[in-house]
């Protein structure tokens, strides 16, 4: 069967232990995480946590279940298909010549990133927008010399109503 | 009021009369208070024993069993029964006691952070930082516990929450959105399965845990009697039907009956409740039923597809379903195919009994299982260890009625026998309770021979002695070129001198006739006592080899019926 990657938008209880208690499920049922967002919900006293995970179809399926029988998990749904999925990204890149500058300056521009920080030897930028787009501007500014990444994971929302 | 007056009252409110602990320093407040209370509290000797005995009394009683830990060492201590109680799915409230909340996390004396250990082998857990929340918590935690799938609920209680005054006692100050399990069981899929069985012409049950847990044995019989489909039940399963039935086969599985083993693959529909297919019951899984139809009917969704493929599944309680089930089969017709079908696997019921009657001397553990059944009456109960003995309890002991066989399934915890036999003699004290144990596992718990004592708990423990960790070893001598590496226990103790320290009577055996003499004067008696049975080490059930087939058991499978 194939792995594929998955989206799942959970609505969680906010108390303490929900996290190590979504975690611990799935490193005990052997499924990996590819990252995990939490944070405050519309809804006073529970947050949403949006997990990516690779699993096939059947591990999807236990996964969903499982998560389901937390007592602190209150809703859970796959929105892969649906949703608008963003990333943040700090990236620091080295600059060692002015030329060097000015092109990851027109790279930012085109991704629509921002600068946060200038340094004589570095700049700091920060990118918003799905894994491919963050990966597709890590991959290019690779050759100046990438000194730190930071990325939150990604978030996501299904659209429409 | 203060935190520890309002944990027993709160019990009080849920029905409890009796809790299994060991106190310790951070639970000195909650002692002090119980002392001025009517809550009967048994001593246990090691606290895992407390654990095992509230999850006896839970499976006895269908109620929930409380037990009760100091912080640190006596909270992990209780890891393994709660842990015996998770997999099997039985409701306990585990309280323990932590250091003061301004400690947490100093790596105070004692301190454990019990909450984080059990996260994975409890069903939810809570720790009251405020002592006003213990009157909601604890009734949270029996309603957790016990509905849906069970299982055990841990609670923590840090030592300044039970000395705290309550503001008021208010229960109803937490709410669980998330938890809505489906009890009802979907309609459609319902009238499918009864389409299913109509088809059918070899149909057969599988009953687990589930259909005692739900009180669901009267509806599966009813089943059973109008399909004529003869029922397999795995191990924790024993007693969702009376095995006396001539259409009840047995235990399935890695040492089950042989007629389970053989025939569950010639069925065309197999109806599975409450059962969640664990390795042991189904052997390897794409020779398990490859050409049957399944319906899976369980309260837990996580279950169904899990291990088996699944044609049609059904969420829901197991007793709500089975009746929503044999009222659509009102009108069901037994049909010749079925009927021939059924006959056929009565006769191979009967032919294929397996053998309990010998006069050897050592003692064959058939022989020993086989007086202890013409002793006990169908509301006696029997609790095992694990390993041989359990397998033999299993395979031979026919149980009647539902509670009436305990016994640590999925996690297989040697030293579970004789302290759940107390949880449940606690919970029946009326019926009759034997543990059968090994030589091994008994070792691991002898201590609890005080508890009964003290107590005066009747409880009979059977010990099969081998001199062996007889499963393991049967391991070795199958698979491992008799090479029995730490498996021989050498001849300490004595085990009739180590129950009469106890101040428990002690009786040795070793002669066909005598078990039965001992047990029926033991009951007659009602007093603890513990019968040293010496039985043959060689003997070994016959069993599936690790990766084999249901139907590919091996060992010679004595029958009843070549007795001459």
């Amino acid at each position: 069967m194939t792995l594929e990657y998955h989206v799942i938008s959970t609505l969680v209880e906010d108390k303490p232990g929900v996290l190590q208690k979504v975690a611990g499920m799935f490193n005990r049922r052997g499924f990996n995480i590819d990252s995990i967002t939490v944070g405050k919900s519309e809804v006073e006293g529970q947050s949403r946590m949006v997990i990516t995970v690779h699993a096939d179809e059947k591990g999807l399926e236990q996964v969903t279940k499982q998560l389901n029988k937390l007592i602190d998990v209150i809703k859970i749904k796959d929105i892969t298909q649906t949703a608008v999925k963003r990333e943040l990204c700090l990236v620091k890149v080295s600059v060692p010549n002015a030329k060097a500058r000015a092109e990851i300056m027109q790279y930012t521009n085109i991704f629509r990133a921002h600068i946060l920080d200038v340094s004589e030897q570095t700049l700091m930028v920060e990118l918003t927008g799905d894994k491919e787009k963050i990966n597709a501007f890590i991959s290019l500014v690779e050759n100046y010399g990438i000194k730190r990444i930071a990325r939150t994971g990604l978030t996501a929302m299904s659209r429409g109503v | 009021m203060r935190g520890g007056e309002a944990i027993i009252e709160s019990l009080k409110n849920m029905g409890v009369k009796t809790i299994f602990g060991y106190p310790g320093g951070q639970t000195i407040p909650f002692y002090d208070m119980l002392y001025d209370s009517d809550m009967d509290h048994i001593l246990v000797r090691h606290e895992q024993c407390a654990a095992h005995a509230a999850d006896g009394y839970a499976r006895a009683s269908g109620k929930v069993g409380v037990c009760l830990a100091t912080s640190g060492p006596g909270a992990t201590n209780l890891v393994t029964g709660i842990a015996t109680a998770y997999m099997d799915s039985s409701p306990i409230v585990a309280i323990t006691g932590q250091v003061p909340t301004h400690l947490i996390g100093n790596d105070a004396f004692q301190e454990a952070d019990i909450i984080g250990i059990t996260m994975p082998i409890t069903k939810h857990s809570y720790q009251p930082k405020d002592p006003d929340l213990i009157p909601s918590m604890i009734k949270s935690s029996f309603e957790i516990a016990s509905s849906g799938r069970p299982g055990p609920i841990l609670i923590d209680v840090p030592k300044e929450v039970q000395e705290g005054e309550l503001t008021k006692f208010d229960d109803s100050l937490i709410s669980t959105p998330g938890y809505n399990p489906n009890t009802k069981g979907n309609i459609r899929q319902i009238k499918k399965a009864r389409d299913l069985i109509k088809q059918s012409k070899r149909p057969m049950i599988i009953a687990g845990a589930g259909v005692i847990i739900s009180n669901a044995c009267c509806e599966l019989k009813k089943l059973a009697d109008t399909i004529e489909a003869p029922v397999m039940t795995s191990l924790l399963g024993k007693g969702a039907i009376d095995e006396t039935d001539d259409l009840a086969l047995g235990m399935l599985g890695m040492h089950g009956r042989k007629v389970s083993n053989d025939y569950i693959n010639e069925s065309d529909l197999l109806i599975a409740v409450g059962i969640r297919f664990s390795d042991r019951t189904t052997g390897r899984l794409d020779s398990f039923a490859p050409d049957t139809k399944v319906i899976h009917i369980d309260i837990d969704p996580a279950e169904i597809g899990k291990n088996v493929d699944v044609d049609l599944p059904i969420v829901g309680d197991a007793r709500n379903v089975l009746s929503s089930l044999n009222k659509l089969l009102k009108d069901y017709e037994v049909s010749n195919d079925v009927k021939s079908w059924a006959n056929m696997i009565r006769e191979k019921k009967q032919e294929l009994l397996p053998r309990v009657t010998y006069d050897d001397v050592p003692l064959k553990p058939q022989t020993v299982i086989k007086e202890i059944s013409e002793v006990l009456t169908p509301e006696s109960i029997l609790t095992t260890d694990v390993g041989q003995n359990q397998m033999w309890a299993a395979h031979f002991y026919n149980t009647q009625k539902p509670r009436k066989f305990i016994s640590s399934g999925g996690l297989g915890t040697m030293g579970f026998g004789f302290p759940s036999a107390i949880g449940a003699k606690v919970a029946c004290p009326d019926d009759p309770v034997v543990s059968i144990n090994g030589d091994g596992g008994f070792l691991m718990v002898c201590q609890e021979l005080a508890t009964v004592h003290e107590y005066d708990i009747p409880v009979i423990a059977v010990v099969l002695e081998n001199r062996t960790l007889g499963m393991v070893y049967q391991w070795q001598s199958l698979l491992y070129d008799e090479r029995h590496s730490q498996t021989l226990l050498g001849n300490s103790p004595d085990f009739v001198k180590l129950a009469e320290s106890f101040g428990v009577n002690g009786v040795r055996i070793t002669k066909p006739g005598e078990t039965k003499e001992a047990l029926s004067n033991a009951i007659k008696d009602n007093e603890p006592v513990l019968l040293n049975v010496v039985i043959d080490s060689e003997e070994a059930l016959p069993m599936l080899p690790p990766g084999a087939g249901i139907n590919e058991m091996i060992g010679e499978y004595k029958l009843e019926k070549d007795v001459i």
